[in-house]
């Protein structure tokens, strides 16, 4: 078993990670660390259990058994709501917004950690949340900037393009302040322009923000161009973990995507029959 | 079309966006005060009661229209409201003292009755907070000593020791100061953290959660605040009817209620003044449509409801954003006349979320 001495480099780690949904087996005993500053993704093809892995992080699922633990505490000890306290922020797979306000208050929302005032203070709109309220926009508008927003500042997100939406859920994740930032398949729906920019969005976030990133992403040019290690995952299982080149180049990865040598061959010669069949 | 050129972050902060609302807010006050010794008894008694059910209204809003928890038993909050300061006042608190203890009162009930929010949505919260509202019909019924049971109580009037509001001037204008501050409020929170937790739980609970938002926590002081409202009214329900009684605060008030903020606008603080004036003004109408229906469908008992449930329909199928949404889309074609296009307005299915405030 893992001593519990915290690496000081290390700032998420999962050991043995179980999770069982009745008698499907989502995640079987997954280990993995992420380093402070590193782009981290997880690839598999779907049903691998990458987002199952999200969600228990962010507590969404409990795990089975094992544990995961983030700058050395349990995170099972956590409950969901100070998960964005510990500054771990996220995105999903299928964009959950706040639909009915705009960009900016989105934005706002996700400032809701730093709050300082309280509910009676709010009430009365003391001098003292006008100053918060202030100090809460100029670093949205600091996001704002980084993420090229300023366009859609006072818009619905209801009637944003699906792009648009994609960044804003990055922008309100950032606007958090997170140290961990775990994003669902950050390009999924994105046309390849737009997902050019995400990839250099999540670059600038690593650099110059120094967030560590923990992804899972389909798009092997993306997971290529911003990750510095990749695990790969298949039936909940861990298959590879490397660098994208070692893992890409993987036998087991490979066979997960398209199937071993032998299979592919084997699909031929039951196809050959029927093939001749139709021809006759 | 007026452009807003902003140049600070307050002016995104202040409630008044631009000049032109201070000078059309600044005038409907002017009106308000001015109106004891305008309006003739009648219409001050009217615009009374608007005022009663906007303070009702607005945090009813709050809750349904911003946090998204629908209460079928709000009324039942205005009579913990209406009681408690019918016995406090006979016992002969003053009335500002009495006022605040109903308010925390109904408050303190509205956390007990927001427990359940915290494990049911939709319609298993509406079904929860009916049974509650049935709950406490049966308790003002039962519980003689306090509430004189079915036969009701009679309310003195709010006094200070010696000193009684007991002219409808009087009694107008401190109805005013209820709702103006209630409004003020509620709009403060709105514009303020507590409000934007609101916002994000009802458009998408697990992202908020995501972004640090204690769900049990906000939906309690959501239903806190919005029955202490519902209280306030109620107390000041007691004083303007000078009697009260179990009926008036049965299952009938509460659709009344959620009638009123779903006409007036869900999602819009405005929404609950419009629909309080409708809620007040739609009998009289009715009254007066009456001479001109034949006299089968005019005499009929139940007419009354049968209307209000047209109305109810007709609004949620042709304008879901109430009389405000349909305001909004007037003063839209004034503002670009004549560059207005039809289907400015239309609701967009442009993702699969996006009709998610139902």
């Amino acid at each position: 078993m893992m001593t519990s001495i915290p690496n000081p480099e290390i700032l998420l780690s999962a050991r043995d990670l179980t999770v069982r949904f009745g008698g499907v087996l989502a995640v079987n005993k997954v280990s993995f660390d992420v380093k402070r500053g590193e782009v981290f993704t997880l690839i598999g093809p779907n049903g691998a259990g990458k987002t199952t892995v999200f969600n228990l992080i962010s507590r969404i699922y409990n795990p089975t058994a094992g544990t995961l633990s983030y700058e050395g505490r349990n995170l099972a000890e956590v409950a969901p709501s100070r998960i964005a306290t510990l500054g771990i922020a996220r995105t999903f797979q299928n964009i959950e917004l706040f639909e009915h306000a705009t960009v900016l208050q989105n934005l706002l929302i996700g400032r809701h950690v730093h709050r300082r005032t309280s509910m009676w203070s709010d009430m009365l709109f003391l001098p003292a949340v006008r100053d918060a309220e202030r100090q809460t926009r100029r670093k949205v508008e600091e996001v704002i900037d980084l993420l090229e927003l300023q366009h859609y500042r006072d818009q619905l997100v209801a009637g944003l393009p699906y792009g648009v939406r994609k960044v804003v859920e990055l922008a309100r994740a950032l606007a958090t302040e997170p140290k961990l930032l775990l994003l669902d398949e950050p390009s999924s729906g994105l046309n390849v322009e737009e997902t050019g920019d995400m990839a250099f969005w999540i670059q600038d976030i690593q650099r110059d923000l120094g967030i560590t990133i923990l992804m899972v992403e389909h798009d092997m040019g993306l997971v290529s161009k911003v990750s510095d290690r990749v695990l790969a995952m298949n039936q909940g299982e861990v298959l590879a973990l490397g660098t994208p080149g070692e893992v890409q180049s993987n036998a087991a990865v490979i066979e997960a995507y398209l199937g071993t040598v032998d299979d592919v061959a084997s699909l031929r010669r039951q196809a050959a029959p029927v093939h001749a069949g139709g021809m006759a | 079309m007026r452009f807003i050129f902003k140049t600070s972050y307050d002016q995104d902060i202040n409630l008044a966006r631009h000049n032109g609302q201070r000078l059309w807010y600044g005038l409907l006050g002017l009106v308000a005060l001015a109106a004891p010794w305008v309006l003739p008894e009648y219409w001050l008694a009217q615009l009374t009661f608007i005022y009663i059910y906007a303070t009702v209204g607005v945090g009813l809003m709050l809750l349904a229209g911003f946090t998204g928890q629908f209460s079928i038993g709000h009324a039942a909050f205005m009579g913990v409201g209406a009681y408690a300061e019918a016995y406090l006042a006979a016992r002969g608190w003053p009335f500002p003292l009495a006022m605040a203890t109903s308010v925390a009162l109904s408050g303190a009930v509205g956390v007990v009755v927001g427990l359940p929010a915290l494990r049911v949505k939709g319609l298993y919260l509406g079904i929860a907070t009916l049974s509650f509202g049935f709950i406490v019909e049966e308790i003002m019924a039962r519980w003689e000593s306090v509430t004189g049971g079915s036969a009701g109580r009679a309310v003195v009037a709010p006094a200070i020791g010696d000193w009684k509001v007991n002219s409808s001037e009087g009694f107008y204008l401190l109805c005013l100061v209820c709702v103006a501050l209630s409004t003020l409020l509620v709009m403060n929170l709105l514009r303020s953290p507590t409000g934007r937790a609101f916002v994000a739980m009802r458009d998408s609970e697990i992202s908020a959660q995501s972004m640090g938002i204690t769900l049990s926590v906000y939906k309690s002081m959501s239903f806190a605040i919005s029955a202490a409202l519902a209280g306030l009214g109620g107390a000041l329900y007691a004083h303007k009817m000078q009697f009260i009684s179990p009926e008036q605060f049965s299952i009938v008030q509460s659709i009344d209620l959620l009638l009123m903020v779903v006409v007036g606008g869900l999602g819009s603080v405005h929404g609950a003044f419009l629909g309080a004036a409708f809620l007040i003004g739609m009998p009289q109408l009715i009254s007066l449509g009456k001479d001109f229906l034949p006299p089968v469908i005019g005499q009929a008992a139940g007419l009354q409801g049968v209307v209000y449930g047209v109305i109810l329909i007709a609004f949620v199928m042709l304008e879901p954003m109430g009389i405000y949404g349909r305001w909004l889309k007037v003063r839209t074609w004034l503002e670009l006349y004549p560059f207005y296009r039809r289907g400015m307005f239309k609701r967009q299915k442009t993702f699969q979320k996006s009709d998610r405030l139902k």
